[in-house]
């Protein structure tokens, strides 16, 4: 084969990038994020993404069984997180605050390039919301546990114990804030959580990742998969090993959907709607109850 | 028989490897798929040795033996349970006429290491207590130590020992280092009078793994090519899911045929894999991803 000797100024990146030295710039491969790596999807798909620059990235469509997977990591790390001190949970979700803080550069561009309105306050609140969520992990538990009255010579005790595995179908909107609010909502209790997020949103989800995976968060607590909602769907409200379906995207021929399946395993389904997910109504502690199931204990007093 | 005179070709480690990744990216779907998984079914040895087991722990497996999953019409039972010679006759009471069998390890399971005399002893224990099938191990440190006649005759006599009783022989393939090893135990194992050959006891690591399998296979080709008995096989230990089982499946048509498709000449040893089997068979009914919430704890 004959040798093509390339000039530095012809060398372009496949997003037609070339830095000022004439160095060739490395475009990322955006992937999934399932079980604490960052695996190609099983299908082999990709959905182009058109960014404001004109530059191109490929995002993953995932696959009925990128799911599966996804929730069998999850399973087996829920407990293990689950089981960790409150505190300790808090401390490692603070974490992805000062992570996040480090990156803000990086995700005020990236949410620049999708068209986001106001992406350098995204950011903010976004950090501001983490910070706020990684408090309540040692303090949810006092507002929603009670000592019942009783007639008998018993305590009686109701405590939150996290739901297991949760499936958070996030919209396209506020493609940070929303996915920051409804995981950590979940995950500060003790689930572990699936996303699954929308194309266009990919390269924010996957570079949180980046993010998630460096802030002591145990691989296979955060999954994420992007990919079309529609097709992902019926397999995740279908999934009998899922415990609760959040849905912060707005189809409500997809949200009945989800209601109707979720009937087979007796599935939590939320539902999130919200224009603007910087809405102080997303703060506070009724979040995490979503994904909690109260236990009643009863102990017989003076044993 | 001079044990010394048994020709065991060398094996090609490379080869073998190759030849199962080959094996392991057949991919099995809808009916075939359900006809594999309640064949694996049917294959398995319920297994249950340690040291904790209480003649409650059997009969709750015995149950299980029994009751695979009642909710699935026409869903075959397992083939045997196995436990420890203590266990038998609990095992043996509750599977009265089921046509499961009852499987006991002996001849100082998992180690080996006890003299000849206590190994008759304790295989012709579990056999009066009601075992059909003994699991005995073979002594890999007279084995790896060159003494092939010392290993052949205790599993003749073992053989002996049984009786009716159907007798697999435990190569235990993690403490054999080399594939040429396994090949010569199967070889040896096999002229000795071995029904089954097994790879491991479950004990150590590796367990069973494909390429062990393969050449145990090839060498149970080899013995029907030459004698024309059908010796049977049972990979034990590390099987845990349906995807594995399914490759076992097809190693095992690929290499000796659809006449060893069948209880009688393959075996799963293996616990966890029955819920898995059925977890797979329920979602191919339903189409829905199944939970272990929803079957029996093993």
């Amino acid at each position: 084969m004959a040798e093509k000797k390339i000039k530095s100024t012809e060398i372009e990146s496949s997003n037609g990038q070339v830095h000022a030295s004439g160095r060739v710039l490395v475009d990322k491969t955006y992937k999934l994020y399932i079980g604490g790596a960052f695996p190609r999807t099983e299908s082999g798909r990709y959905t182009p993404i058109t960014l404001n620059d004109n530059s191109v990235v490929n995002i993953c469509e995932g696959s009925r069984k990128d799911f599966r997977e996804a929730v069998v990591v999850a399973r087996k790390a829920q407990s293990g997180w689950s089981k960790r001190t409150a505190y300790n949970r808090g401390q490692i979700l603070y974490r992805i605050a000062e992570m996040l803080e480090a990156r803000h550069a990086q995700f005020v561009d990236l949410l620049e390039q999708i068209g986001s309105e106001n992406p350098a306050g995204e950011v903010d609140a976004s950090i501001d919301r983490i910070v706020h969520y990684a408090g309540w992990s040692d303090k949810y538990q006092q507002v929603f546990s009670t000592v019942n009255p009783v007639s008998g010579p018993y305590f009686n005790f109701s405590v939150p114990e996290p739901t297991g595995v949760v499936a958070i179908i996030c919209p396209q909107h506020n493609p940070l804030l929303a996915l920051i609010t409804n995981l950590l909502a979940g995950v500060v209790s003790g689930n572990a959580c699936i996303l699954i997020i929308p194309p266009i949103n990919g390269a924010v989800a996957i570079t949180l990742a980046e993010v998630l995976h460096t802030s002591d968060l145990p691989g296979g607590v955060v999954n994420i998969i992007t990919g079309s909602e529609a097709e992902l769907v019926p397999h995740v409200s279908g999934h009998m090993d899922v415990n609760a379906v959040v849905y912060a995207s707005d189809h409500q021929d997809i949200l009945r959907l989800i209601q109707s399946e979720s009937s087979a395993n007796v599935k939590r389904v939320i539902a999130r709607q919200y224009e603007d997910w910087s809405d102080a109504e997303l703060e506070g502690p009724y979040l995490i109850s979503d994904t909690v199931e109260i236990k009643t204990t009863w102990h017989p007093i003076g044993q | 028989m001079n044990p010394e005179k048994i020709e065991s070709p060398t094996i090609d480690q490379v080869g073998v490897e190759e030849r199962v990744a080959k094996l392991k990216s057949r991919s099995i779907k809808k009916d075939s798929k359900v006809h594999a998984l309640k064949m694996a079914m049917s294959m398995i040895d319920l297994t249950t040795l340690s040291g904790d087991d209480t003649p409650g722990k059997v009969r709750q497996l015995c149950y299980k033996a029994l009751h695979v999953h009642d909710a699935y019409p026409g869903l075959p039972t397992v083939a045997a349970v196995c436990v420890y010679p203590s266990m038998v006759k609990v095992a043996a009471r509750h599977l009265e006429g089921s046509g499961i069998q009852v499987a006991s390890v002996a001849t100082s399971f998992p180690s080996g290491q006890s003299n000849l005399s206590l190994k008759l002893e304790e295989t012709r224990y579990a056999v009066e207590e009601g075992a059909s099938e003994i699991d005995m191990v073979i002594s890999r440190g007279r084995f790896l130590a060159g003494d092939v006649q010392y290993v052949f005759d205790e599993i003749a006599t073992v053989k002996e020992a049984c009786g009716k009783a159907h007798l697999k022989v435990i190569l235990e393939t993690g403490e054999l280092s080399t594939l040429d090893n396994v090949r010569r135990a199967s070889d040896l194992a096999m002229h000795a009078g071995a029904d089954f050959i097994k790879t491991s006891t479950g004990k150590i690591a590796p367990a069973a793994t494909l390429p062990v399998t393969l050449v145990m296979l090839e060498a149970i080709r080899d013995y029907y090519y030459e004698t024309g008995v059908k010796i049977g096989m049972k990979p034990a230990g590390g099987i845990r899911d349906s995807k594995t089982a399914l490759q076992y499946l097809v190693t095992l048509r690929e290499t000796l045929g659809n006449d060893w498709l069948s209880p009688d000449l393959f075996r799963f040893g293996a616990s966890s894999l029955a819920n898995d089997l059925l977890m797979q068979l329920e979602k191919q009914r339903t189409g829905r991803y199944q939970s272990a919430d929803y079957f029996s704890l093993d």
